[in-house]
């Protein structure tokens, strides 16, 4: 195992967290009651808790003196490791339901399988994100679950939302060579056995939303290698304007 | 001893979110030890990304070094992961009279209004105020009020 490649497979946790948590920020004072914006808000800082954490430990294997906040703000888009679904825009409240009960799913079958890493500090950070990704994805499940089976018009919005997000997802469960080192040395779970635990959990949620499971579709993305949708150029731009226009400020 | 003038340091500290809950009622301290380099102080954030866990690292550290007790590392530890179940007894009654309902077993039967005891309460939102918190609302006294997460 190269610490290369745990780097990189550090790199692809904490990005999808970070992108995935500061979309969700983007929904503070705009969430459609206080109760949602004070949830998205709380799991939004859940996930930068993720994030930090992983990131940290990313910099401290890559050896180069990059801490969590030279990892966060000054690395390009080119340079990100998430999975495209997270950096895909909010859209309408239904749309960013569907994306965080596709990312919570699969990252609750991840982070429960990383609980029994044989890097003990990964296994660390997951045991602890994994009770908080329970809270998340009660939440998303939840909402998905009362927007599916509501009326037609919340009904229409997000089948819509997941026949347009679904292609990303065959992106979360096709290991790369990366993948494939991390799952070798027992270090992350093999993700065919995490594609069926998550297909059998979301179809479960999708059937009680009376939503159909929408055909496979090829994709162009990989986020994990860091060839992102135009999305995520835009985010950062905004994410990392302080700290890049201020090199080193705090307050 | 030493270790001891820690622990009585620590139950001096509090929570910034929760002032009247000790960062020992809290059940975040994980140890003191004391060896050739001097005192460690383990701390275990009891949320990945909650904000306290920086300030009460801070605050530990400016609490012992008023005892002048300089030679100490506060250390941050990840694993076993906090459970609410470490919250002592006494800061499970700190918390009721605070006005916050103590953590239970998940099931909103359990959860008792903190303000007037009915057990007629309903479930807001599992998310509240801060992480470690839910929102819940009395149907009697017609009150919100917070309940500590179980988690």
């Amino acid at each position: 195992m190269t610490s290369s490649a745990t780097f990189h497979y550090l790199l692809r946790l904490a990005d999808t967290s970070l992108v995935l948590g500061q979309r969700l920020g983007e929904w503070v004072g705009h969430a459609p009651a206080l109760e949602e914006d004070l949830a998205l808000a709380n799991i939004a800082l859940d996930l930068l808790g993720q994030a930090r954490l992983l990131l940290s430990y990313a910099g401290e294997i890559e050896g180069h003196g990059r801490d969590e906040d030279a990892l966060a703000f000054l690395r390009d888009a080119a340079e990100f490791c998430n999975v495209s679904l997270a950096e895909q825009p909010n859209g309408d409240f239904g749309r960013t339901i569907v994306r965080q009960f596709l990312l919570d799913a699969w990252q609750l079958e991840l982070y429960e399988a990383l609980s029994g890493s044989t890097d003990a500090r990964l296994a660390g950070i997951a045991a602890k994100a994994v009770k908080e990704t329970r809270y998340h994805l009660r939440f998303s499940a939840g909402w998905l679950v009362r927007l599916g089976d509501g009326t037609a018009e919340s009904h229409a919005r997000v089948a819509a939302a997941l026949d347009e997000l679904w292609r990303f997802t065959d992106e979360l469960l096709t290991p790369d060579a990366v993948d494939q080192e991390m799952a070798a040395a027992g270090v992350a779970p093999s993700l065919a056995g995490l594609r069926l635990r998550w297909e059998e959990r979301v179809g479960a949620v999708l059937e009680e939303a009376t939503l159909k499971r929408p055909a496979a579709a090829s994709y162009l993305w990989h986020g994990k290698r860091g060839v992102h949708t135009e999305h995520l150029g835009h985010m950062l731009a905004e994410m990392q304007h302080l700290p890049r226009t201020f090199p080193g400020v705090t307050w | 001893m030493v270790s001891e003038q820690v622990w009585r340091v620590l139950r001096s500290v509090m929570d910034p979110e929760i002032p009247v809950l000790s960062v020992v009622d809290l059940g975040v301290v994980r140890y003191v030890r004391a060896d050739g380099a001097g005192l460690h102080v383990g701390i275990t954030p009891t949320y990945s990304g909650c904000p306290a866990t920086e300030v009460i690292q801070r605050s530990i550290r400016e609490a012992l070094a008023r005892e002048e007790l300089e030679d100490v590392t506060v250390e941050t530890v990840l694993s076993p992961p906090w459970t609410s179940e470490w919250l002592s007894e006494e800061g499970r009654r700190k918390l009721e009279a605070f006005g916050i309902a103590a953590p239970t077993a998940r099931s909103a039967a359990n959860v008792a209004c903190p303000r007037c005891g009915s057990h007629e309460v309903q479930r807001v939102s599992e998310f509240g105020s801060t992480p470690c918190k839910a929102h819940y609302r009395c149907d009697d006294c017609i009150e919100p009020f917070d309940v500590f997460k179980c988690i």
